[in-house]
């Protein structure tokens, strides 16, 4: 019995996304084969990762990852000129935490000259992120998204409860936008479909199907992504042709296993080591069901996953 | 091809005869098609139809045992290509290498790290699977030395012995009898010596090629000398070309039912950079890998990578729980507050690690409603004012605390007077309705 491979054409194809301007402007999505399938298709561009950073010292992250960024933490502009320039980071993700009403509640004026002074600062592409209160968020990102009008970023993130005022804030200031909802492909689509008859160009959108950490229900946030890749490729579904985001360090430097000393969990070997695994694993793990795009923090997770990366295309 | 449940019912005696305890011969050719029967039910099947479907209905990846005793390893029977189509069947193993280059003390540390490696993990007890020892010096002496000692040491441990050499695979493989190891390195060259060895010491074969039409001929060739058990092997080696020849393996066993390449895969993923490697491996247990073999084996890895095996292959049918119990979230004292919550497994992780990041030392109820979320739960009468009055007091817990006062999710609001009756002297405070709110909720509180 001779061999013949199984190989799968595809109707659909993922939407590629353009972040950023000039020579620093990075290009994710665009395949039309499941992830890394090339030996099928074309995937002409490779996935993205931005390194974290926020508004405010990063107090409430886990010390390991706190390490690393130390000497710029303190203010967002150096922290972003050092993940561009030390770290060779594509892209940066700034969370404005800071604005939270139960943190610093920094107003949006305060919000948009942090991301004026962060544009001014990097030449690489910027995601602009909330601090994922539905009703602050419609306010800060409305003005930070005039704040970097015409820069390109991605602005996010838009929720059932908040899209209105985010999409429209991102279409009027030529920006890119994430459409967020919680771990069900029938919710994600129809988050996208609504944006989109606002007249919000699908072409336009990321899809963030809520990420998961690695043992904290990652495989509900793979088997989502999966499925709709798979719904993207092989019934061309248009509401589901957006490359996918997966916000991997928020999710996965608030477990246990990433913070616990193992002075207190011997079996389970260093906090360092072990936090950092966490991050790239679970990185992997989404590359592998369909992310295009990540947001990590610790750069020897970021650095890991990109020669994986480099292996897998 | 695997057979539509028409095409079987085409070869069965069409008598209706409920022998196989189905209403109808058809009723019995539709289970057969969804590997829910197996044809013995069935008494008076032809023997030309048990020889047809019996090769139709074999699952398409080849069920092997691996090791012996308590630590065996199951493989194979894998029937899709995605987990949320049906359950991942048996989940990969990890083999450490150790090289027979290595010295007696490296060597022996390795197989300590095995033998330490297990760990419970949500109710499951998880380890480094195997040992893989290869026959890297070339010499034949020097492998059987090492097989020697990991006989010894690591009788318990599944053994991969990897030599090309069918004069070191004997000899070792006489070290591991009745073990059920894995001989690995059966190629075009060697493949009847091989076969020969793995067939007089009942062994599972692994069988090596360049490519995976090579493969498929190789593992036909070894079948016909009398061989039944081979783990495979493309030559596969840089994650691109492993996601590859993995995929391709499965759809070819999946979709085409082609037996050629219906074995389980063995993935060689070593690596100098032990996170690269664990990035590699955690790329091999999603896609279709059934024995991954690593470098080095620390625990952080460890736990990493069996976290992401359990993730991958738990039922997509059956919600993930955890055990009914009251959590203690940081050090709670008498005065902490207590909350209860339902216990599907995405619920408990979102609520306690909103606890744990308001700083707020608190109890969390984790009561057993079969794995449905909050609202669910509470439509299905599994989270109701009496089930939740029943649970707070057998558990005993207001022994340890000062006050009697129960905080419950927002959503079931409705439930907070008719569980004050049903919990006399406790006061019923109704807490925010997603777990995001929880860190502002119990900070103001304890303010």
């Amino acid at each position: 019995m001779a061999f013949t491979p199984t190989k799968e054409t595809y109707s659909g194809k993922v939407y590629p996304v353009t972040i950023g301007t000039g020579d620093k402007a990075v290009t994710f999505g665009g395949e039309n084969v499941l992830p890394f399938n090339s030996f099928e298709g074309a995937a002409p561009n490779a996935p993205v990762i931005a390194y974290e950073i926020q508004d405010v010292p990063p107090t409430d992250w886990p010390e390991n990852v706190q390490k690393p960024f130390a000497a710029v933490s303190d203010d967002p502009v150096k922290w972003a000129k050092y993940c561009q320039d030390e770290l060779k980071a594509k892209a940066i993700a700034l969370r404005l935490v800071g604005t939270h009403p139960d943190r610093e509640n920094r107003t949006p004026e305060e919000a948009s000259k942090t991301v004026k002074d962060v544009l001014a600062a990097i030449n690489i592409p910027l995601i602009i992120l909330g601090s994922n209160h539905a009703e602050k968020d419609s306010q800060v990102l409305i003005a930070v998204a005039e704040a970097a009008k015409d820069k390109n970023c991605i602005i996010g993130k838009a929720q059932e409860a908040n899209y209105k005022t985010i999409a429209a804030a991102a279409m009027a200031n030529n920006h890119k936008l994430i459409a967020m909802s919680e771990l069900d492909i029938n919710l994600s689509k129809q988050l996208n479909i609504l944006i989109t008859q606002m007249g919000f160009e699908k072409e336009r959108l990321i899809t963030d199907p809520m990420c998961s950490a690695l043992g904290y229900g990652l495989e509900y946030t793979y088997s989502v992504m999966e499925r709709i890749r798979l719904a993207a490729l092989t019934q061309n579904d248009m509401t589901m042709q957006p490359p996918m985001l997966g916000d991997v360090g928020m999710y996965v430097w608030k477990i246990k296993e990433t913070q616990a000393p193992e002075s207190d969990l011997p079996h389970w070997g260093p906090a360092e080591e072990r936090g950092i695994a966490w991050e790239a694993v679970t990185a992997t793990a989404l590359l592998i069901a369909g992310a295009e795009l990540l947001i990590m923090r610790h750069p020897k997770a970021v650095e890991a996953v990109e020669k994986t990366i480099e292996e897998l295309i | 091809m695997a057979l539509s449940g028409v095409e079987i019912f085409k070869m069965l005696p069409k008598t209706n005869c409920k022998k196989c305890g189905h209403p109808t011969c058809l009723a019995f050719a539709m289970k057969l098609a969804q590997r829910q029967a197996t044809l013995d039910s069935c008494p008076d099947v032809s023997e030309e139809a048990k020889k047809v479907l019996g090769e139709a209905s074999a699952p398409p990846v080849r069920p092997i045992t691996f090791g012996a005793g308590d630590l065996a390893v199951k493989m194979g029977e894998e029937t899709v290509l995605f987990r949320h189509d049906k359950k991942f069947v048996n989940p990969c193993a990890i083999a450490v290498e150790i090289k027979d280059t290595f010295s007696e003390a490296e060597a022996t540390k390795i197989i300590e790290q095995v033998l330490a490696s297990e760990i419970d993990r949500v109710g499951q007890k998880l380890r480094v699977d195997a040992i893989a020892l290869t026959n890297a010096s070339g010499d034949a002496g020097k492998f059987e030395a090492l097989a020697k000692i990991v006989a010894a040491k690591a009788s318990v441990v599944p053994t991969i012995i990897c030599t090309e050499n069918p004069q070191a695979a004997e000899a070792a493989a006489k070290l591991f009898a009745d073990k059920r190891a894995i001989i690995y390195g059966a190629n075009a060259s060697n493949a009847e010596a091989m076969a020969n060895i793995a067939k007089t010491n009942k062994m599972t074969l692994g069988v090596h090629a360049n490519g995976l039409e090579e493969l498929s001929a190789l593992t036909e060739k070894i079948k016909a000398l009398g061989v039944e058990d081979m783990v495979i092997d493309s030559g596969a080696r840089k994650a691109k070309d492993i996601i590859e020849h993995n995929t391709l393996i499965r759809r070819a066993a999946v979709k085409k039912n082609f037996k050629p390449l219906g074995y389980p895969v063995i993935n060689f993923m070593q690596r100098d950079d032990s996170l690269v490697e664990a990035l590699l491996a955690a790329v091999g247990i999603a896609k279709y890998s059934s024995i991954i073999v690593v470098n080095s084996v620390e625990k952080w890895k460890n736990l990493a990578l069996f976290t992401m095996r359990q993730n991958i292959y738990t039922d997509p049918q059956v919600p993930m729980q955890v055990e009914q119990k009251i959590y203690n979230i940081g050090e709670p004292k008498p005065e902490s507050p207590l909350m209860i919550t339902t216990n599907f497994s995405l619920t408990y992780f979102i609520v306690s690690g909103e606890i744990e990041n308001s700083k707020v030392a608190s109890r969390l109820a984790v009561m057993d409603s079969e794995g449905l979320s909050v609202l669910t739960a509470w439509a299905a009468g599994k989270f109701t004012a009496s089930k939740i009055a029943q649970f707070i007091t057998e558990s005993g817990i207001e022994k340890e605390m000062s006050h009697k006062e129960l905080i419950i999710p927002g959503y079931v609001a409705i439930l907070s007077g008719s569980i004050e009756d049903k919990l006399p002297g406790w006061k019923i405070t109704v807490g925010p309705r997603e777990a995001n709110a929880l860190p502002a909720f119990l900070k103001t509180r304890a303010a």
